[in-house]
């Protein structure tokens, strides 16, 4: 769970979201449209950040790994390391 | 925002307006668009109000005006396209209008009339021509037999029939006659049947066909017809054929006796049927110049007509005030624009040149305003849908701005894909670049334009769907490998879990996550690629995706609770904050909540290496309700007795959710009378003086209290309101519970329809696409073409049109039920302004314009 590249990956997207969330709201010209534009800014960090963490979160501790057919093993093994 | 978020705030209005300026305080009104007219005369009938006879005029001016639009439809000219936009018409130039339109009706009737009767005329004399042209060979005369004749097969014995010779038949002193025409050709069976019927063989029916189609002067339908000769002795034979050429519909011609009679009918017909042709090509230009100077003004007086009539309609619902001088109108209008629509009735005033000007004034109401939201194109599509379930109350929090993300989102778990997000975000962008494009704007399909109204909806839902496509690693069936799998497969050969030999002797492995270097960490954005390789996939998906939509619900659903604050808030009634979203709150958090922890913790603290006892959280929660914690492994120190406290929590803030809003309201109610006896203070007041000294002479003799009395009364109503107060009360609070269960488990349909919608394309791809690249190489590259074909067809109809429509159907059902029941009534009534723009045309539904 200490791993770099768990650590690396959460803060970056953290603070991704955070920015659209929580910086970007403040830079909006006063307007008729501006509540709406806030609304749908923090809406779709939330929603996007919260997305995400679900996905990352559910792979952290996997408790059983992937079947893969001997084709697929054989592949694997000379291609993709 | 506030508007967005809770809509505007609305008074009612009084307008004073002069007799002679209300046309033109009306139509400036009508242009503006910003009030609602109440009906001042309800009980009046529609025949009996003030302006009829102008509504009827109006309406007759339209009767006119459909016709020439239907004229000028029919001549195929073309509307001028422009975007006009001509005031009412002002009462005095009405009648230029209708004379005009009068005027025109008159002409263009008389010009049709004469273009018919022409054509008519001339495909007579065309029968006629085509007649003589065959009949000419049914009767032979031996001493003008021409070299060159069609012979026709069927009537051999009429050539040697010498006695057709007329020298003959006058010799037999019988008077022969010939009537010959034309009749449709599927008539020509049956008469000649009745022909041999009635007349007795005293007739002879020769007849032929003609070769080409003819138009019927009375149908003009292109007809195959036949010519006949009828040829008979005496009178009364000659009555009897008469009768029945007429009954079959025969068009009959005048036979000429003899040849050069003949000769001098058909040069006679050659030469009317050029005038004729002439005449009528005439009478068609001129046709056609009236009517494209009509075309040129017709849509502006469609507009003007339009207009007069909707304010005629207007002034029929005001009434008038006791002087008779001046109208007045009762209006629905938005606080914030009052200085606009005073400014618009001064321009009005001013227009008509009225010396006293109309004004407004607002006035006290206890009826419950319309609700009115103002929308730009982007909201306006979402605002639709949440009104489509129900338009809001007045002043009630709406949830249309949260919708304008949520929806999409909530779209895009159940649709994910990034391909197909793709494809649907193109075609978004596509109309929405060129919504301007009158064509895109104005077309009649209605298929066409319900896409074309939601298009900033399809294009959030496209955008969405890429980015949830991503986090599932799904492109059309396939994932992408952006970063490197978190899984090794050489760390299970290195640590001598699998030896080579294991390969060719075994169809499946398994990864084993608990092997050093096997498992990585995990992939870094979304679901890691390797899982679309193995055969367990769904087994992984399942899990992940049941576990992601009962978070994603009871998060959306906690904040529907929370967004009835809001309403509690606004609407001050603080006790509601305390009796009524409290407890819900908790009993949601308690128990949902309490799940979705379980969730997030089995997900952190449970690895590979606890993988044999890691519990079931399902389990666990029935345990929860059953309160038998020892019969699992508890998940972390001390979960028995929290577990317990939550369920107590939650079950004690049942009672409170259902008696305490209803104890609280009886209480302010009953416990206040004292200081204030205002219910008695009012009882009191109804009655007369008199009365009143009576009763309290009599209370004075009998020692009673008044308030005795006064309280017993109220008692009966308080008793009325309280019951009903806590059946409302009642009713909601099961609602609310037994919904908490439900909707949570609804929300599995995120899981459900995204599992469909990932295998539809899955043996989409394997059953289309994999089969063509699979072929050998040449063979396989023509191949490849309609397969491909094949694929883009199928994607676009199953997995765009009807899972995108699927989708959306239950995205919006979340929305509408799940989200919506926590905290929206919507039993309000919209809003509708008189505007002009905003009147339907019943030529456009006709589609004449």
């Amino acid at each position: 769970m200490a791993d770099l590249g768990f650590v690396i990956a959460m803060s970056v997207v953290t603070l991704f979201w955070g920015i659209v969330g929580g910086v970007v709201p403040w830079f909006i010209p006063k307007g008729p449209n501006r509540g709406v534009v806030v609304t749908m800014l923090v809406l779709t960090a939330v929603c996007c950040y919260l997305f995400w963490l679900i996905a990352i979160l559910a792979q952290l501790n996997p408790l059983f790994g992937p079947s893969l057919t001997n084709e697929t093993i054989w592949y694997l093994q000379y291609h993709w390391q | 925002m506030s508007s967005l978020l809770r809509g505007e705030e609305m008074c009612l209005a009084q307008l004073f307006l002069q007799s002679g300026s209300s046309y033109d305080c009306i139509s400036e009104l009508g242009e503006l668009g910003l009030v609602e007219f109440r009906d001042l005369n309800p009980s009046v009938n529609a025949f009996q109000r003030k302006h009829v006879n102008e509504i009827k005029k109006c309406e007759e001016m339209e009767r006119i005006l459909g016709y020439l639009l239907r004229e000028v439809k029919r001549a195929d000219i073309s509307l001028p396209e422009g975007d006009v936009n001509p005031v009412a018409p002002l009462p005095k130039h009405v009648m230029a209008i209708m004379e005009q339109l009068q005027r025109l009706e008159v002409e263009l009737g008389e010009v049709t009339r004469n273009k018919e009767k022409l054509q008519r005329n001339l495909l007579e004399l065309t029968e006629y021509t085509h007649m003589l042209r065959i009949s000419r060979n049914f009767v032979q005369k031996s001493s003008e037999r021409e070299p060159l004749q069609v012979q026709y097969e069927e009537f051999p014995f009429l050539e040697k029939d010498t006695m057709m010779d007329y020298s003959s038949m006058q010799r037999l002193g019988a008077r022969l006659g010939f009537i010959s025409g034309l009749v449709k050709r599927t008539k020509i069976g049956a008469f000649e049947r009745m022909l041999w019927r009635v007349c007795k063989g005293y007739t002879i029916l020769s007849y032929a066909e003609v070769d080409e189609y003819l138009d019927d002067p009375d149908t003009r339908e292109p007809t195959k017809s036949v010519v006949f000769l009828i040829s008979y002795w005496g009178d009364q034979i000659g009555q009897k054929v008469k009768k029945i050429c007429d009954c079959y519909h025969c068009h009959v011609y005048p036979y000429p006796s003899s040849n050069e009679e003949r000769n001098d009918v058909v040069e006679g017909l050659r030469t009317r049927i050029q005038d004729l042709h002439t005449v009528l090509h005439r009478t068609e230009d001129y046709l056609k110049q009236v009517l494209m100077k009509a075309s040129e003004s017709v849509y502006t007086w469609v507009l003007q007509v339009k207009k007069m009539k909707a304010i005629y309609y207007i002034l029929n619902l005001c009434s008038f005030d006791v002087t008779n001088k001046c109208l007045i109108a009762e209006v629905w209008c938005p606080v914030d624009d009052i200085p606009t629509l005073r400014r618009a009735l001064e321009e009005g005033s001013r227009k008509s040149g009225a010396t006293v000007p109309s004004f407004v004034n607002r006035i006290p109401t206890n009826d419950t305003p319309p609700t009115l939201i103002k929308t730009n194109k982007l909201t306006s599509g979402f605002q639709n849908i949440v009104d489509a379930y129900g338009v809001g109350s007045y002043r009630e929090v709406n949830p249309a701005p949260f919708t304008i993300i949520t929806f999409p989102f909530l779209f895009a778990v159940m649709f994910g894909d990034l391909g197909h997000g793709v494809i649907m975000a193109l075609f978004a962008l596509w109309m929405v670049l060129y919504e301007n494009n009158r064509k895109l704007k104005n077309t009649r399909n209605e298929i066409w334009n319900t896409f074309f109204e939601g298009r900033y909806i399809i294009l959030l839902m496209g955008l969405f769907s890429i980015y949830t496509g991503l986090i599932y690693n799904d492109c059309f069936s396939k994932s992408l490998n952006i970063f490197g799998s978190g899984w090794n497969v050489s760390a299970m050969f290195r640590a001598e879990v699998w030896k080579n030999g294991d390969i060719s002797g075994n169809r499946l492995l398994t990864l084993d996550p608990n092997v050093t270097g096997v498992f990585n960490g995990p992939y870094p954005l979304g679901i890691d690629p390797i899982w679309n390789l193995a055969t367990n996939r769904l087994t992984f998906l399942n899990s992940y995706k049941m576990k992601m939509s009962v978070i994603l619900g009871v998060i959306h659903m906690s904040f529907g609770v929370i967004l009835s604050t809001y309403n509690h808030l606004h609407f001050r009634k603080k006790h509601n904050l305390y009796l009524v979203f409290l407890p819900e709150l908790l009993f949601l958090l308690c128990l949902f909540g309490y799940l979705v922890f379980m969730i997030i913790y089995k997900w952190l603290v449970f690895t590979a290496k606890d993988s044999r006892h890691a519990p079931s959280i399902l389990i666990h929660f029935i345990n929860m309700f059953l309160m038998q914690g020892d019969a699992v492994q508890p998940l972390y120190p001390g979960q028995t007795g929290l577990q317990v406290f939550l369920v107590v929590i939650a079950v004690l803030s049942v009672p409170v959710l259902l008696l305490g809003k209803p104890v609280y309201l009886y209480w302010l109610r009953h416990g206040n009378h004292r200081p204030g006896l205002y219910r008695g203070y009012e009882r009191v007041r109804r009655n007369s003086e008199e009365e009143l000294y009576l009763m309290r002479a009599q209370d004075m003799e009998e020692g009673s209290s008044h308030s005795d009395l006064s309280t017993s009364g109220e008692r009966q109503t308080e008793e009325f309101d309280f019951a009903d107060e806590l059946l409302h009360q009642a009713i909601h609070t099961i609602e609310y519970c037994l919904g908490c269960v439900s909707n949570t488990a609804s929300y599995l349909r995120l899981w459900a329809l995204s599992l469909a919608h990932a295998q539809l394309s899955e043996v989409l791809w394997a059953m289309v696409m994999r089969v063509a690249l699979r072929m050998d190489t040449r063979l396989g590259v023509l191949f490849l073409v309609p397969v491909f074909g094949l694929f883009a067809v199928l994607t676009v109809t199953i997995l765009l049109v009807m899972e995108g429509l699927s989708a959306f159907l239950h995205a919006l059902r979340l929305h509408w039920v799940e989200f919506q029941n926590k905290f929206y009534s919507g039993t309000g009534v919209k809003f509708c302004p008189f505007a002009f723009s905003l009147l339907p045309s019943s030529f456009e539904q006709h589609g004449l314009l």
